[in-house]
Parts: structure tokens; C-alpha cells; sequence
């Protein structure tokens, strides 16, 4: 049985794309907010630069391109299922979940290494805003792996498909966000 | 779904994720010139880039219907609105005819902190 909202549209498009686009509407207003302050805070406050300079260059770096690469899979995803490969594109989630793992080990190694290192959320403004923008970055990835699991799943049996490219555009997202994030907190020291 | 006979677009996908990883190289690399300038280009304006070939490759936006880039450009003008609404309060700390006190004692007292943090950390890693 369909939800409703799959088999109407009030705006000539998929209802659940529209929804996705909402989505990250309002996505754009957290994290561009969160990452709009920390610039502010950032610019008068030059000793911030020192704090920077203890993360991890070739760590971001790994976790950019894990996450660029887990963006291609999802893509693919996508064009397999517009081919009519649910299969192939169950598998290609799955190597995107995959890549969603991954970054969130490695980021959990990182900062396991910089709270050892004396480094926490409380230590200074940095550190409150890297903590807190890579903290709700990471559990969009965590939220992002749990959708597409279950797209995943519905996709190798042929059911709601449309949902393979509403998963990726959510995917993509997050990427985006990293994308922004890469510089501000890893190449700006 | 869309209605027309879909092409395979891998090696469209795949020669834009090249692209990615070659900017992801070049935004590394640049700041290690150590010029300010050559650092917010590679840095800040190869993300705009990247941001915007996944976007446009990956994300379809550009193929959406226009109020979707309407919604979009709407939240994005909300939150540059937030920026400069606030920024001139957060970032400055005096003016021709006010000061922060209560801003710039802690941040005297925090910068010589900050300073001998920095001191300390150095002369720990040398």
C-alpha cells in the first residue's frame, strides 16, 4: 500500500522530491548559519588560527574524499535505477552506507585523539564550534546511512524507486556541507 | 520516474568525481604556498566550485522546476541576511563613538591567554 503522498503531486513534481528540496531548505539556514557564526567568530578573533592548527590536515583530507567518492555511489545509484537495476542500485547504497562508515571512523579516531590530546568542546570557542559543526554534520551521515538503508532495501525488490535519487539528493547534501566545512576548519590555520 | 529512455551517464559521473578530487588536491596544496591570497582562492573558492559541480552533476538542480532555486536561493538569502545583520555587532569591538567593554576586557584578558597557550605549544612541539 502507497502513502498517499506518493501517488499525488500538488506542484508537478514527485511530492517526496519536493519534500527533499524542503529538506534542505531549511538545512541551508542551520548549517549555513552554524558555519556563517563561526566565520564571524573566527575573523575577529586571529588566535582561533593557533587552536586550528591541531587538526588534521590529511585526516579531512581522507574524510573529504571518502565522502566525495560515497557522493559518486549514490549518483550511480540513481542511474541505475533509472536503468531498472533495482539491484545494482541497492548495492551501490550499500557501498554509500559503506563510505558513511567509513568517514564516521575515521572521525571518531580524530576526535579520540584530540580529546586525549586535551582538545574538548569546552576548551575554547574553536573547539565548541568544531565539535558542534562536525557533530551535527556527522549525525546527518548517521541519519542519511539509516534512509538509505531502507531505500536500499525496498529498491533491490523494485519498490519505491523514485526514492533512490531522493536519498542521494539528501546524500549529496551532506557532502556539500563537508565540502564547506573541509576548508573552514582543516586548510584555514 | 522520468518518462523518457534514460542514457547511462557513468562516465559523465565519474569524470566530474576526477574532477572533485583533482580540486580536493588543489585545495590542499595551495595554502601550503603560504600566501593569503593564493590560500582563500584554493581553499574557499575551489569549495564554491566543488559545491557547485555537485549540485549541478550530481543534485540535478539546475533541471529542477525554477521554485526550487527560488526556495533555495530564498533560505541561502535568509541566512546572508542573518550574517550581515549580526556581523557588524560580533566583529567589531569599538567604533568613532562606543566600545564593547564587556567584550573587549575578556578579549584582552583571552588574547594574552590565547598568546601564552600558544607559546607554551610551540615550545612543547620544538
Amino acid at each position: 500500500m502507497q502513502p498517499i503522498a506518493t501517488t499525488r503531486s500538488s506542484a508537478g513534481i514527485l511530492t517526496g522530491r519536493l519534500g527533499v528540496w524542503w529538506v534542505l531548505a531549511s538545512e541551508i539556514v542551520i548549517f549555513g548559519g552554524l558555519l556563517a557564526s563561526y566565520i564571524m567568530l573566527r575573523i575577529s578573533h586571529a588566535a582561533w588560527a593557533v587552536e586550528a592548527s591541531y587538526t588534521s590536515t590529511p585526516i579531512g583530507t581522507f574524510n573529504t574524499f571518502v565522502l566525495l567518492t560515497s557522493s559518486l555511489s549514490a549518483v550511480l545509484a540513481h542511474n541505475a535505477m533509472e536503468l531498472g537495476d533495482g539491484k545494482k542500485a541497492a548495492r551501490l547504497l550499500h557501498y554509500t552506507i559503506a563510505g558513511g562508515g567509513l568517514f564516521l571512523c575515521v572521525k571518531a579516531y580524530e576526535w579520540a585523539g584530540e580529546i586525549s590530546e586535551g582538545f574538548t568542546i569546552s576548551s575554547s570557542g574553536f573547539w565548541s564550534f568544531y565539535y558542534t559543526a562536525t557533530g551535527i554534520h556527522a549525525m546527518h551521515v548517521i541519519a542519511g546511512m539509516i534512509l538509505m538503508a531502507i531505500v536500499a532495501r525496498d529498491a533491490a525488490k523494485g519498490l519505491n524507486v523514485h526514492r533512490v535519487e531522493l536519498v542521494g539528493i539528501y546524500w549529496h547534501f551532506v557532502d556539500l556541507v563537508w565540502i564547506f566545512l573541509f576548508p573552514l576548519v582543516y586548510i584555514a590555520k | 520516474m522520468s518518462e523518457h529512455v534514460h542514457e547511462d551517464h557513468t562516465k559523465h559521473y565519474v569524470t566530474i568525481w576526477v574532477i572533485l578530487l583533482v580540486l580536493l588536491a588543489i585545495s590542499v596544496m595551495g595554502p601550503e604556498l603560504n600566501i593569503k591570497i593564493v590560500t582563500l582562492i584554493t581553499a574557499f573558492g575551489v569549495a564554491v566550485v566543488k559545491a557547485w559541480l555537485v549540485a549541478k552533476n550530481f543534485m540535478h538542480v539546475n533541471v529542477q522546476p525554477r521554485y526550487v532555486l527560488y526556495l533555495l536561493g530564498t533560505c541561502l538569502a535568509f541566512m546572508l541576511l542573518f550574517f550581515t545583520g549580526v556581523a557588524p555587532d560580533v566583529m567589531k569591538h569599538d567604533g568613532n563613538n562606543w566600545i564593547k567593554p564587556e567584550v573587549q576586557i575578556p578579549l584582552s584578558r583571552g588574547a594574552a591567554h590565547e598568546a601564552e597557550e600558544a607559546a607554551l605549544h610551540s615550545g612543547e612541539h620544538h
